[in-house]
């Protein structure tokens, strides 16, 4: 069975490229266009992945991180953080917040699914 | 597998479309002296998220500015800066310059470079400001907070702290000419203490030794080359880096034996962008991204050779492998550290609950389609609206007794019919707002311009109008709204020496009225001055009588180069435009009125078809052909007794209604058809006014009102002066749709009851025919 990836970001043109991208790659992927929403879409079922962005309205990124990592299922799925931030001080704070590594956004496709493989297998 | 990008670019278009307009009119809210400050994260997200996309998508001149205002941004809302009036013209500025870099990729138009190179060196002047900072508490922060961040240091303290405040950056630069590096090394210099190296591979190195943080070298830098090719490095007491090797391979570098340098190299963020966090507590970096620990690869996962940075303190590592919650733990033993500090700092003010996405949130409930999809859809529609009409005539023949059951369910079809052609209608539809949102920017820069005070208020921005004639009305009414602002509002001076606020108030509102939409413009400025307008008329060489009407002198500043405008700005007065204005909103099917009070303002209103796929129309039998006339222009009809029809010598034949002569246009002679009546007694007269003119078409008889699908005729056959368009009647009949503006036109320049030229001598030259 396909492996199901949860995608969290804002930006929709790039939240798409995410889930087209992952498609491609055999993957399903549940879109959500925040982090509030990314945590009501992690609870109605419990992905194999998260791909979160950081900056979002509403709930961001390293909040929805917390908020799944204190859900019982979600203790050991990994998460990684999509961001334009790549500064230590935000590797720090994604990894206090419980994520499992960052993948730096502007990010080719390639690269992504390259990622996600290396995290969960294809 | 290779992923076609280009199949996002549309929606990264309108996404970031909607955020430019979004930050602007958020920008145009602002309150100078206390910003609100979910307003300014709502800003800089919009740039954050337009950088975002634009590098992802390889636009890289959207990505240049985004990146400089981002930070720009970045500072103003974490008060390291003060918002200022300069600041806002110069982000009102880069959202311009963005916009047309986005129409630029988006439908090939042009791009402005000297505009973007004047919006790059403004914001560069502003990122230079930055050492203006408003709390003297932030002074003394500001250099660490920032820089620290950004550096893996072992003995943090050293670099947070340093003694003199100074930073040392090493800035390896990519293959650039000498000029460049020069000019580069220059501007640096600003920062503080610029050399440049020329390296044996041919490249520079600037070694910068300032206060300023690795943004700002970044956003100096960025105007000059791409920021992806840059590699800076903060040197610790001795500049001992090579920074070169960095430049070669940072991967080789972090996977190296000489760890000082990996862990004092700070690349900016596109350079090392991920990395996992192996289980045994060494990072598996690799250039893009990281993996924290413990990361255990999924057993599915190729094996692949992690690479080893043990940068992470080993108490870190220990707490880190238990449960995740316990990570916090380790965190808070990281925040002995100025590093952490300056951590929180940045982590408390940015999010709050109260924030709507309401874009963001309305995408999931929407789709996009193309709008070749819905005109389909709607063209379809017509067709059945049509073949609908035709069933219910032939039903009509039958017997009602014997039919009954087959009447009804026509009934039911008529009604189904008439529901779906609505709801399909209103997918077309678009709220004004769409239109309406544009001006307060435009307003705002005209009248700081213009050294004027205006109030620009809109009323009824959620009234929808079809999309078609929402983009042809922007034109028109960017006219008509500059107009206001340039010749109806007064300078304040003049408007206090009136007993008026100094402020003039500007009022946009749209409004539905029975089967049109009217949308207004009202100043509350000088007014037109009627004296004035007939002076200038006369002048210009019009017909003009002291007898004219408010109404008819009004509709004058219409006429083709006419302008009142005593002197001519470059905002208008130049005369060309209302005459356009007027003629696009008569091709759009609608009727322009002015209402004026000298002293007290003006209105413009406009009347406009709610759509221009169907039209509310009265059938006019003209021999054995059926004519159709706008409702909207027919004012009355009426039998007129013989003694009320006068003949005027060269004028041809009037006809007197209410106190009013009015021309008789009859449509037999005009289209030069034959019918058997061919006296005005024995017909009907349809008064009709279109442009501020009235007259009476002469018809044989009324058929019936009704809604007509339009159908264009220019496509189907060719333009044709005096008709707009043509449908197709229940009989499955082709009816032709007047248009009533020319006709009144045609009729006033000849009369044709008397027989003066023929109608074949008419082109559409001469005539000012609108088609729809």
């Amino acid at each position: 069975m396909a492996k199901t990836i949860l995608a969290v970001d804002d930006s929709g043109s790039l939240r798409q490229m995410v889930a087209f991208s992952l498609k491609a790659a055999g993957y399903d992927v549940v879109q959500a266009v925040d982090g509030q929403d990314g945590l009501n879409k992690a609870k109605e079922k419990t992905v194999d992945l998260v791909l979160t962005d950081q900056n979002m309205p509403i709930m961001d990124g390293l909040t929805l991180i917390k908020n799944l990592r204190a859900l019982g299922s979600y203790k050991s799925v990994p998460i990684l953080m999509l961001t334009t931030e790549s500064s230590d001080e935000m590797k720090a704070k994604g990894k206090a917040a419980g994520a499992n590594g960052w993948l730096v956004k502007p990010f080719d496709p390639k690269r992504l699914i390259e990622v996600v493989q290396k995290v969960i297998g294809s | 597998m290779t992923i076609d990008m280009s199949q996002f670019y549309e929606v990264f278009f309108d996404e970031a479309e909607e955020l430019l307009a979004e930050a602007e009119r958020l920008l145009l809210g602002i309150n100078l002296d206390s910003p609100d400050d979910e307003e300014l994260n709502a800003i800089f997200r919009a740039a954050h998220s337009i950088k975002g996309g634009a590098a992802t998508f390889g636009f890289m001149d959207m990505t240049e500015i985004t990146h400089v205002l981002e930070n720009l941004l970045d500072k103003i809302r974490k008060h390291e800066m003060a918002l200022t009036a300069e600041h806002v013209d110069a982000f009102l500025s880069a959202k311009d310059v963005l916009k047309m870099e986005l129409d630029g990729h988006r439908l090939a138009t042009d791009v402005d470079q000297d505009q973007v190179a004047d919006v790059k060196v403004v914001l560069k002047s502003l990122s230079e400001a930055g050492g203006v900072v408003i709390k003297p508490v932030a002074v003394a922060q500001a250099p660490a907070p920032v820089a620290a961040p950004v550096v893996e240091e072992k003995k943090p303290e050293v670099v947070t702290a340093p003694a003199d405040g100074l930073n040392r950056f090493n800035i390896a630069l990519p293959e650039i000419s000498e000029k460049d590096a020069n000019n580069l090394q220059e501007e640096l210099g600003l920062l503080g203490d610029a050399v440049s190296t020329k390296q044996a591979n041919g490249r520079f190195v600037i070694a910068l030794t300032t206060d300023s943080t690795q943004d700002d070298i970044i956003s100096i830098c960025s105007f000059v080359l791409d920021p992806d090719d840059l590699v800076i490095t903060l040197a610790s007491d001795t500049p001992t880096i090579v920074p070169e090797h960095i430049v070669e391979s940072a991967l080789e570098v972090e996977s190296g034996t000489e760890k000082t340098e990996s862990k004092s190299k700070v690349a900016i963020e596109e350079e090392v962008g991920y990395g996992l966090f192996s289980v045994d507590g060494k990072d598996d970096v690799e250039e893009g991204y990281g993996f924290f620990a413990p990361f255990k690869p999924h057993a599915d996962a190729a094996v692949v050779q992690l690479v080893g940075d043990d940068t992470v303190p080993s108490a870190e590592v220990i707490a880190s492998e238990n449960a995740h919650a316990e990570v916090h733990v380790a965190a808070a033993s990281m925040s002995t550290s100025a590093k952490a500090d300056s951590v929180e700092k940045k982590a408390t003010p940015a999010r709050r609950e109260s924030d709507k996405a309401p874009a963001a949130n309305a995408e999931t409930s929407s789709i996009r389609v193309g709008i070749e999809k819905v005109d389909q859809l709607i063209n379809l529609v017509g067709e059945l609206v049509i073949t609908q009409a035709m069933i219910e005539q032939r039903i009509s023949m039958l017997d009602p007794v014997e039919h009954e059951p087959l009447i009804n369910s026509v009934g039911q079809l008529t009604r189904n019919t008439r529901d779906l052609q609505e709801s399909v209608m209103s997918i077309r539809m678009m709220p004004m707002d769409f239109v309406f949102s544009r001006f307060p920017r435009m307003v705002r820069d005209l009248a700081a311009k213009l050294g004027k005070k205006v109030e620009f208020v809109t009323v009824g921005a959620a009234t929808e109008l079809d999309k078609g004639l929402i983009e042809r009305i922007v034109d028109p009414l960017t006219h008509l709204v500059r107009n206001s602002v340039d010749h109806g509002i007064e300078l304040p001076e003049k408007r206090k020496a009136a007993g008026k606020g100094e402020a003039g108030v500007l009022t946009l509102s749209a409004a539905h009225k029975g089967g049109s939409i009217v949308i207004e413009v009202t100043d509350d400025g000088a007014g037109l001055n009627r004296e004035k307008l007939l002076a200038k008329a006369q002048s210009n060489g019009l017909a003009v009588s002291e007898n004219m009407t408010d109404t008819e002198v009004f509709q004058l500043i219409f006429a083709p180069g006419f302008s009142t405008a005593e002197v001519v700005t470059d905002v208008s007065g130049r005369g060309v435009g209302m005459d356009v204005v007027k003629r696009n909103i008569s091709a759009m099917g609608g009727v322009v009125e002015i209402r004026s009070a000298l002293g007290y303002g003006t209105t413009i209103s406009i009347a406009l078809p709610l759509t221009l796929a169907i039209l509310d129309g009265m059938s006019v039998s003209l021999g054995k052909s059926i004519y159709v006339i706008p409702l909207n222009l027919i004012v009355e009809t009426l039998q007129p007794r013989a003694e009320d029809i006068k003949t005027v010598t060269g004028e041809g034949r009037m006809v007197h209604v209410r106190g009013e002569y009015l021309p008789i246009i009859a449509l037999h002679s005009l289209f030069n058809q034959h019918t058997d009546i061919t006296d005005p007694t024995e017909g009907v007269l349809v008064l009709l006014e279109a442009d501020g003119k009235k007259s009476a078409l002469f018809v044989d008889r009324l058929v019936g009102q009704q809604q007509v699908v339009i159908k264009s005729l220019e496509t189907n056959y060719r333009k044709v002066p005096g008709v707009s368009g043509a449908t197709i009647m229940g009989d499955g009949c082709v009816a032709l749709i007047l248009d009533v503006a020319a006709l009144i036109q045609m009729g006033q320049a000849t009369n044709y009851l008397t027989g003066a030229p023929p109608f074949s001598n008419y082109t559409s030259n001469n005539i000012k025919s609108s088609n729809a």
